[in-house]
């Protein structure tokens, strides 16, 4: 029993211990972090934009709309990521993390404007004709009625969303970017041990993801307040 | 009478295929409290939501104080807000407390300072008879309370014309007499008045001018008495026969 637990204690420190290998997970969450909030960032603007171009009575921006959301959709996020990367940024000399927050921003997106397009949608007709019939432009009904309103409609869906975008960017290895999935691939191939690295990476993505729920439906439930009297 | 304030030429309107209005002329003069009944489905909802191009007419023509609202080209946020209107179902903005509701637009629209807003706020929560509740929000309301603080708000854009798209339908039989005190009100200032309604009782006693639409069109028209009492047409008595019990 003894020497199965220093067994295991020796591996345990070949892993995550020795050459300061719990460093490259360290840094490994904060490039996760880093590109999972810019991505969201760029991902709600977007969405938003791409929402708008759906909802719009204007031909073309429908168009726009919906070819955007079918080309991300259709094509796999490591393609997205590598054709971005390789491609569309190949001569542009910015930091590996910015470009892939761009991808992972852009794949984002057209997930998000479905979600807000749906949260438009369940506002009732009543409030813009309210807006409207007030003389607010088409413009100030959607930002000052239409969109706070959404908002609280959409946020359970958009925290899902922003949960699988940080599992989505367990990919950005692709791209040489040292994250929280490639560090414990990196520590496997340096160890030859792979079931400590890889639970030790499912176990940080976990609690990360944990964190993030829990905060979520704290913040969710403050929203509701407001509105439930 | 004063001058007209709105004037509508063969107004007509299709949803898909159906024909909803079929040519609608009428004009319509300052400080007059026009009362619009008819069945349901006989277009009446549909020709006050064109007055303010809620809905687009397919032919005619809607002038708003002299401006032809249904043009292309035409500023119709700044026509809309010489016409209040208040709905069925009240569409107060439920994120908004009660004072807000009211100064939204009059600080987007008119450019009012918060605090101009607020004071005319209050002094229409007064006259509606509601000041206590200026810092609620609209779900702790009751539907009399959320209609009047939708006629407030409507009057905070000082219209000069007020559209009422059956204010009291959606309302207990309790809760309609506080709507209509306060639409009468309103009547008794002089306020030119567009009313869709199912309430004889108001359009007796407020109303200058009756319309009767069915089908589409405007079938019988005059004052309250001689559309109620002496109704000309045999669709104005049979549709009469049943709402006046």
């Amino acid at each position: 029993m003894s020497e199965w637990w220093a067994g295991v204690v020796d591996t345990f420190e070949r892993c995550f211990v020795n050459e300061g290998r719990y460093m490259l997970l360290v840094n490994g969450i904060g490039v996760t972090i880093k590109v999972s909030l810019l991505a969201m960032v760029i991902g709600v603007i977007i969405g938003f934009l791409i929402a708008l171009c759906n909802l719009s009575d204007k031909k073309p921006l429908n168009v726009i709309g919906k070819v955007y959301t079918d080309v991300i959709r259709g094509t796999p996020s490591v393609t997205q990521l590598m054709i971005i990367y390789f491609v569309v940024f190949a001569t542009i000399n910015w930091s590996k993390w910015i470009i892939a927050a761009i991808a992972f921003g852009i794949n984002s997106g057209a997930y998000v404007s479905e979600i807000i397009r749906a949260g438009i949608m369940s506002i009732d007709k009543g409030q813009t004709e309210a807006g409207r019939s007030l003389g607010l432009s088409a413009k100030q009904t959607m930002m000052l009625i239409i969109v706070p309103q959404a908002v609280k409609n959409i946020f359970p869906a958009f925290g899902n969303e922003f949960i699988t975008l940080i599992k989505e960017t367990a990919i950005v290895g692709y791209v040489g970017l040292m994250d929280i999935q490639k560090a414990g691939d990196f520590i496997k191939s340096a160890t030859y041990q792979a079931f400590m690295p890889l639970v030790g990476t499912a176990i940080i993505y976990f609690v990360l993801i944990k964190i993030l729920t829990v905060a979520l439906g704290k913040y969710e439930k403050r929203l509701r307040r407001s509105e439930i009297r | 009478m004063g001058k007209t304030i709105i004037k509508v030429n063969n107004l007509r309107k299709k949803f898909d295929n159906v024909e909803v209005l079929t040519g609608i002329t009428e004009d319509i003069d300052e400080g007059e409290v026009v009362v619009v009944i008819g069945p349901s489905g006989s277009g009446k909802s549909t020709f006050l939501r064109c007055l303010n191009l809620l809905e687009t007419p397919d032919g005619g023509e809607v002038i708003i104080d002299g401006d032809q609202i249904n043009l292309p080209g035409t500023d119709v946020d700044r026509l809309r807000r010489k016409m209040g209107m208040v709905f069925q179902h009240f569409n107060l903005f439920p994120h908004l407390t009660v004072l807000e509701n009211i100064t939204l637009a009059p600080e987007k629209v008119n450019g009012l300072t918060a605090e101009e807003a607020k004071k005319k706020a209050m002094d229409l929560l007064e006259r509606v008879g509601l000041t206590e509740k200026a810092n609620e929000y609209p779900a702790s309301l009751s539907g009399g309370q959320k209609q009047r603080i939708a006629i407030a708000r409507a009057l905070a854009m000082d219209p000069e014309i007020m559209l009422f798209d059956e204010p009291t339908s959606a309302l207990d039989p309790e809760m309609v007499g506080e709507v209509l005190d306060v639409m009468k009100k309103l009547a008794k200032h002089g306020m030119t008045m567009v009313v869709v309604t199912h309430e004889m009782g108001f359009a007796r006693e407020v109303g200058t001018r009756l319309l009767f639409i069915d089908e589409g069109k405007v079938l019988e028209k005059g004052t309250p008495n001689e559309v109620l009492n002496e109704p000309k047409q045999e669709r104005t008595k049979a549709f009469l026969s049943k709402v006046l019990i």
